[in-house]
């Protein structure tokens, strides 16, 4: 007997690509709770975080003078919004973060796409994919695109949920945001395709939440995307003009608030898009060795 | 001649240089044969698996299975197989549907046609009304009927079952064996699979190989292998051990070995009803009353014990244990 009767069979070599991102996906958006919490956190960091930190009163609050000098009042605000600007390239630091924390949360998601690898490993879905005809490349690649798409919508959500406590949007533009998306994007997927690879021949997830706390907040905090680069030492400053995150944060920041940036628009995509290709690759082909065996 | 569905020829799995988990395998299956790999833990029973359904690269020898090159033509090879795991590795967060249709995308195979072949497995393995369900609110016997499904989707030519009814209780045990047989005759498939179940080769394998340290050690139908160990054994006792009766029992025809072990006679006849009545009679003729009488017909355990030095039954015992850390994972997942 014909084993595949009448069935036309997809043979392409990118078949069952999205049947394995939809599978994550349907674990994100399936479950309320889940999918509520993940939105909660980003909404935390900047409630609590970017209201907290509130830069802009300490320099305009009012109560600020130098006894013996009577400086008129506006004076002080307006050397304070200098600063602000000079610094921040912002006048209110909330924000400067709430960009930031686009670039911040695409990181953070990204991170967590090496643990469903290394559940699916443990719990031996990986091997009921590599029994399938299923090509290998296309399980990081799937893993990869679903956190892609989980990122996005989290930073769609922050953005706006930025606007609504009251972000300065009045710079935002139709292709303003486009842009800001495109990078981070490309950003998601280089650090996706980093995790993943990293976690791919791994069966112990305390191995990977380990490396993950590990590099979560020397990439943040070694990047401008809660301080600018400028006044940081030397040697870190070094680091942040490294880091991909920096440069996903100066692409928003000059497109959605019309801020001086660290380094060229264009200078910053190319930047992001080599490294999104570069470990895309070393992980698709890192992975097609290590699944067969 | 019947098509050749597997043939392995040398092949051989090293882990990290040293350890030989597969050593030198020759193995042909035949087309419709249900076939049974046999053997310990760590025998190389899953490795052998992993080779043939492309999971792991031999590294040294080859093997065709079902026409094609494990390794030159892998991706056809796992078009035409079916494979279901030891472990449950359907996707809790999914209902059994979803899983099925999951498995059918991961083939290749176009949606409709995917979800009419979905309907019918689940049919056939009785999971229609939880189809809608999520795997986590399924029973053991529930979830291995799913996997059966999900090995199905594509219509293989060869199935592999690796252990499929590891951890069930007897009864589910007996249902999922009667899945596999319908299933088998629906689709007119081969199948290779391993067990620990002795009477479960037993009774549905065609031929069994036995395997222990990575080398195939015997290979031949169950009825086959009872028969090479020398036919039954029959246990005598006697009263009084004076008298060495071997040389008298020996002499009997149809006698093949007697081992004596204090009062106990160990006799290895053929056809053990029509031997055992002139053995008595032998004995009785001497004036030795006898105490004790046993026959033991050989199953498939004494054949086990023959060639790997062991019986797989202390190894049920380690069941419990499996069942309680799938308990664990189960959790851990939640």
């Amino acid at each position: 007997m014909s084993k595949l009767d009448a069935a036309k069979i997809d043979t392409s070599p990118l078949h069952g690509l999205w049947a394995l991102t939809n599978r994550d996906l349907k674990k994100w958006y399936k479950v309320p709770f889940i999918f509520i919490m993940s939105l909660i956190q980003p909404f935390m960091w900047l409630a609590l975080f970017g209201k907290a930190m509130n830069l802009t009163a300490i320099f305009t609050g009012g109560s600020f003078n130098i006894p013996g000098f009577n400086i008129p009042k506006e004076v002080i605000n307006q050397i304070g919004k200098q600063i602000m600007f000079q610094t921040f390239g912002t006048q209110d630091y909330f924000s400067y973060l709430a960009v930031g924390m686009l670039s911040f949360i695409s990181l953070f998601t990204a991170m967590f796409s090496g643990m469903s690898i290394v559940w699916d490993r443990r719990l031996g879905f990986l091997d009921k994919v590599l029994s399938t005809p299923v090509a290998r490349g296309v399980i990081p690649m799937a893993k990869v695109l679903s956190t892609v798409v989980r990122a996005l919508a989290q930073a769609a959500i922050v953005l706006l949920l930025a606007i609504l406590l009251g972000m300065d949007a009045s710079h935002i533009t139709p292709a303003g945001l486009l842009g800001s998306f495109a990078a981070l994007l490309l950003l998601i997927i280089g650090f996706a395709s980093l995790f993943v690879t990293l976690a791919i021949r791994s069966t112990s997830w305390e191995a990977q939440m380990a490396i993950m706390n590990l590099l979560n907040l020397p990439l943040l905090f070694a990047s401008n995307a809660m301080f600018p680069v400028t006044y940081m030492p030397e040697w870190l400053q070094t680091v942040a003009k490294i880091n991909p995150v920096s440069y996903a944060a100066d692409i928003c920041r000059q497109l959605l608030l019309a801020s001086p940036g660290m380094a060229d628009i264009g200078f910053g995509f190319t930047y992001l898009a080599a490294f999104a290709a570069t470990l895309s690759t070393i992980g698709i082909i890192l992975s097609w060795r290590y699944l067969s065996k | 001649m019947p098509e050749k569905i597997v043939e392995a020829r040398g092949l051989t799995k090293i882990f990290n240089k040293r350890v030989k988990a597969v050593d030198n395998v020759d193995l042909e299956i035949e087309q419709g044969e249900i076939f049974g790999l046999l053997g310990p833990n760590g025998a190389g029973k899953s490795t052998m698996i992993n080779m043939l359904t492309t999971v792991l690269k031999p590294t040294s020898g080859t093997a065709k299975v079902c026409g094609y090159d494990i390794v030159r033509e892998a991706a056809e090879v796992r078009r035409s197989i079916g494979v279901v795991h030891q472990e449950y590795t359907a996707d809790e967060d999914l209902t059994g549907l979803e899983n099925i249709l999951l498995c059918a995308s991961l083939y290749g195979i176009p949606g409709s046609v995917a979800k009419q072949r979905a309907w019918e497995l689940l049919e056939l393995v009785e999971l229609k009304d939880a189809a809608k369900r999520k795997v986590e609110t399924y029973s053991g016997g529930m979830r291995r009927r799913l996997e059966l499904a999900c090995g199905l989707i594509s219509r293989p030519t060869l199935l592999f079952l690796d252990e499929p009814t590891l951890g069930l209780d007897v009864q589910t045990r007996v249902a999922v064996w009667n899945y596999i047989r319908r299933l088998k005759e629906e689709y007119d498939m081969t199948i290779f699979m391993t067990t620990h179940y002795l009477e479960e080769a037993d009774a549905m394998c065609d031929r069994i190989a036995i395997i222990d340290h990575g080398r195939i050690l015997k290979v031949g139908a169950p009825s086959e292998l009872k028969a090479g160990l020398g036919g039954d054994i029959v246990e005598i006792g006697v009263d009084g051990e004076k008298l060495d009766l071997t040389p008298i029992i020996t002499e009997i025809g149809g006698v093949k070995e007697v081992k004596k072990v204090d009062r106990l006679y160990r006799i290895k006849v053929e056809r053990g009803e029509e031997v055992a009545p002139a053995i008595i009679d032998a004995i009785r003729s001497r004036g030795v009353a006898i105490s004790k009488l046993s026959m033991i017909k050989p199953t498939l355990d004494e054949v086990y014990l023959e060639y790997t030095g062991r019986s797989l039954r202390e190894e049920q015992a380690s069941e419990e244990e499996i069942r309680s850390l799938r308990r664990t994972l189960h959790r851990a997942r939640r």
